[in-house]
């Protein structure tokens, strides 16, 4: 019984929390692509360069505060920066916007020349990035570190395996609830959203009763500015900030958005833990969780790890590879053509 | 001013280019830029092949260049035994249990009824072959691994003359191609970017880490050369004689020349391939593939199987960037997999086929060389130029150190501009498709 309980706890600390985490992080993501693709009709290859951006404006603003002196008690000080690095990187999203896209926008261009322009924004958002923050890695979490810490669990429970809970990984489910609540209630309740959500499903029928397309498009940048940089504040805060890590997460990103169906919000979401917990759990090394599961008898010597860390860009990839082979609409039917 | 003359302006251009860089620093630089530049060229007109000829998104020319890079290991490196007797059959044979998984998985899935007989009969085989492969594996590499690891702990490769690694490059990325072009093409034109642009991480991840294979990031060094070496040309009585008659330094003689072998195999490898692309444009075929790429839905109507031909351009394609990609780790003489940068590799050579003018073979050599020439320059130009705006400052003033550090990363702010203006106000690029 014991030993069923430890195991429990060692999934529980090396599986389930940081999948949650690392999930709600990715889900915030795929939504932000999800809704580009969803109005504006194009695979946005900016999106992690986007949640970089953000993330850069929103920790230059935490130095300030910490310089100054401001902080937020127990929780990161970034917490209160976010609200203006949003503000940071949904300006600059609506210059590219007005800018870029919108030329093409007018000119009805194919959605293949959009993802080439998106390409474009990309260096020069990454470029910006590397500039001003330079390329290395950056750590700007500060406030209380666990919510409960290995030590303590023990403590309580008397168990041998200990359970962490870091505040960021708490603060990141939290925040993710929010802002995905938030969302759906502006998608499904106010004038805008079901506005946005009838030009999504069929343009021209949008157009013919009234509803000004510059307008939705605004909206949804802003949205989009404001998820990605919640999303890339907190997988900031939860590992750490480097320009090139947020590039990278672009295709897990891409493979949550289009597991859950392209264009559907909460396709996104399902996506986003679906992709998360595949590559905890095919990269997490089971030897522990097993020795304490199994009878003594069948207890592993090896690490039963069913692919090392390194591939887990692997994970997100095969499982896209697979959903567009038997699936191509993604689990909740998205758009496919 | 018709098309000829524009043309041999713009080379004429080019050549002026390089000559200059050779005249205001050293012809050594102005070769390696030639070199590199016709490596670009290449691996532009494989690109060409599926964005200009059939309007194929490809973000994952990197993972292609690297496989060509693979394969001289593979080819050219001389086997090494005792990794081979210690566990390198155990490492094949897991391979080819692999792969026969995949298949078997394959085949049942095409021999059975629709039903959940077939799924889970499918997963089982896909499971148990992954164990499988997994058992046998393991035990090969640690025994390879285990060989000599400061200078071999690879199986080494086939001992071959290195020129034959560049078609066998062009086979892997083909490969490769195939599989995604397989997946990915027939549905939405996005899904094979985002393909693409996993597999390009996979394949480096790939190199990075399997260290039986090509040593991972120990990289495999002294790759065997198409050309002599520098200190046997220093040391040759005949060679050394002939240049100081021609009034050079003999060591800057011997490198001279080795780079211009280099330059001439290249050169002849561009051609080839330049003439070959000519030819596919203005076939039937080429023409059946702008059509495809102007009006998918007419050409279906035509009879005509858009996705296959979608398949076999992507694959063409891909296979030309392997070639390039080997031809670049021959010039190198080492394969290192750590220098693989999706910039550098896949959204460099985007930019030269865009800028060059996409559906034109002559416009993507054109943009290969060109920017080439400014990703070197751009470097030092905007060092230069961050010197000149930070000259009032002060010494050891914050601002201005970060500024000069931060000019390295001018290179992508310029691409990204420099691809955003091309795409607006000339998508036609320098040399349009006519």
């Amino acid at each position: 019984m014991i030993d069923f309980l430890n195991a429990l706890v060692a999934l529980s600390n090396f599986v389930l929390i940081p999948a949650i985490a690392y999930g709600s992080q990715l889900a915030l993501g795929a939504l932000g692509v999800t809704l580009i693709y969803g109005i504006l009709r194009f695979s946005n290859f900016a999106h992690g360069d986007t949640m970089a951006f953000g993330t850069m404006a929103t920790i230059l603003i935490t130095w300030g505060f910490q310089s100054i002196g401001i902080s937020a008690g127990p929780l990161p000080t970034a917490l209160l920066a976010l609200p203006f690095g949003i503000i940071c990187c949904a300006l600059f999203v609506l210059a590219t916007d007005r800018g870029v896209y919108r030329f093409y926008r007018n000119q009805k261009a194919k959605p293949i020349i959009f993802v080439m322009v998106s390409l474009g924004v990309m260096f020069i958002m990454n470029g910006l990035v590397r500039f001003i923050i330079g390329p290395n890695d950056q750590r700007f979490s500060d406030g209380e570190r666990f919510i409960i810490s290995v030590r303590e669990f023990k403590a309580l429970t008397g168990l041998k395996e200990g359970l962490a809970i870091k505040t960021t990984q708490g603060l990141t489910v939290v925040t993710a609830v929010i802002v995905v609540a938030l969302l759906f209630y502006f998608l499904n309740r106010t004038r805008t959203g079901k506005s946005m959500r009838a030009y999504s499903d069929n343009e021209d029928l949008a157009l013919l009763s009234g509803i000004n397309p510059e307008r939705v498009v605004l909206v949804t940048w802003l949205i989009v500015a404001a998820i990605a940089t919640v999303a890339g504040v907190l997988y900031g805060l939860d590992k750490s900030f480097k320009p090139f890590v947020y590039f990278q997460l672009l295709l897990p990103i891409f493979a949550s958005a289009i597991v859950g169906g392209l264009g559907n919000p909460l396709g996104a979401i399902a996506g986003g833990f679906t992709i998360a917990f595949s590559e905890v759990m095919i990269t997490y090394a089971w030897k522990k969780v097993a020795g304490y599961a199994l009878p003594d008898a069948l207890a592993p010597d090896s690490l039963v790890q069913l692919l090392s860390t390194d591939y887990k860009f692997a994970v997100s990839f095969v499982i896209l590879l697979i959903v567009l082979l038997f699936r191509p609409t993604g689990l909740f039917a998205g758009k496919s053509v | 001013m018709t098309d000829t003359t524009r043309n041999f302006i713009y080379f004429t251009g080019i050549a002026a280019l390089i000559v200059g860089t050779g005249l205001m620093t050293s012809w050594n630089l102005a070769i390696t830029i030639m070199n590199f530049g016709l490596i670009s060229a290449i691996m532009a007109l494989g690109v060409n092949l599926q964005w200009g000829f059939a309007g194929l998104f490809n973000v994952g020319i990197m993972g292609f260049v690297a496989l060509g890079g693979l394969a001289t290991v593979l080819i050219s490196m001389p086997p090494v035994d005792e990794a081979w007797s210690a566990g390198g059959l155990r490492v094949v044979l897991a391979l080819v249990l692999g792969a026969a998984t995949i298949v078997g998985a394959i085949l049942t899935y095409n021999a059975l009824p629709k039903g959940r007989v077939r799924t889970v009969g499918m997963i089982a085989l896909l499971i148990a072959g992954f164990f499988i492969y997994r058992a046998v594996f393991d035990g090969g590499v640690q025994a390879v691994e285990a060989v000599n690891p400061a200078n071999a702990g690879y199986l080494g490769g086939l001992g071959l003359p290195v020129l034959l690694a560049w078609p066998v490059g062009g086979v892997l990325a083909a490969g490769a191609a195939w599989i995604i072009g397989k997946t990915a093409l027939g549905l939405r034109s996005d899904y094979l970017a985002i393909a693409t642009l996993g597999i390009a991480e996979i394949i480096i991840a790939i190199l990075k880490n399997e260290d039986w294979l090509a040593r991972g990031v120990k990289n495999v060094v002294g790759l065997p050369r198409p050309a002599p070496y520098e200190i046997d040309l220093q040391n040759s009585a005949t060679f050394v004689e002939r240049a100081t008659s021609l009034g050079i330094d003999p060591v800057t003689a011997s490198t001279l020349w080795v780079k211009t072998i280099y330059a001439g195999l290249f050169t002849v490898v561009l051609i080839v391939l330049f003439m070959l692309a000519q030819r596919a444009l203005h076939s039937p075929w080429g023409r059946m593939m702008r059509a495809i790429r102007d009006n998918e839905v007419a050409a279906e109507a035509m009879g005509k199987d858009v996705t296959a031909r979608h398949l076999q351009v992507f694959v063409l394609g891909s296979a030309i960037c392997g070639i390039a990609g080997a031809m670049m780790t021959t010039l190198d003489g080492q394969l290192t997999p750590g220098t693989y940068q999706p910039l550098r590799f896949t959204f460099l050579v985007w930019v030269m086929v865009i800028v060059g003018g996409s559906g034109n073979n002559l416009g993507a050599v054109l943009g290969g060389f060109l920017i080439w020439w400014l990703w070197v320059m751009v470097e030092p130009i905007g060092l230069w130029f961050m010197q000149l705006a930070t000259m009032g400052m002060a010494e050891g003033n914050w601002l201005r150190d970060h500024l000069l550090d931060a000019a390295a990363h001018m290179r992508l702010l310029t691409m990204g501009l420099v691809l955003l203006l091309v795409l607006r106000f000339s998508p036609k690029g320098l040399i349009p498709e006519r």
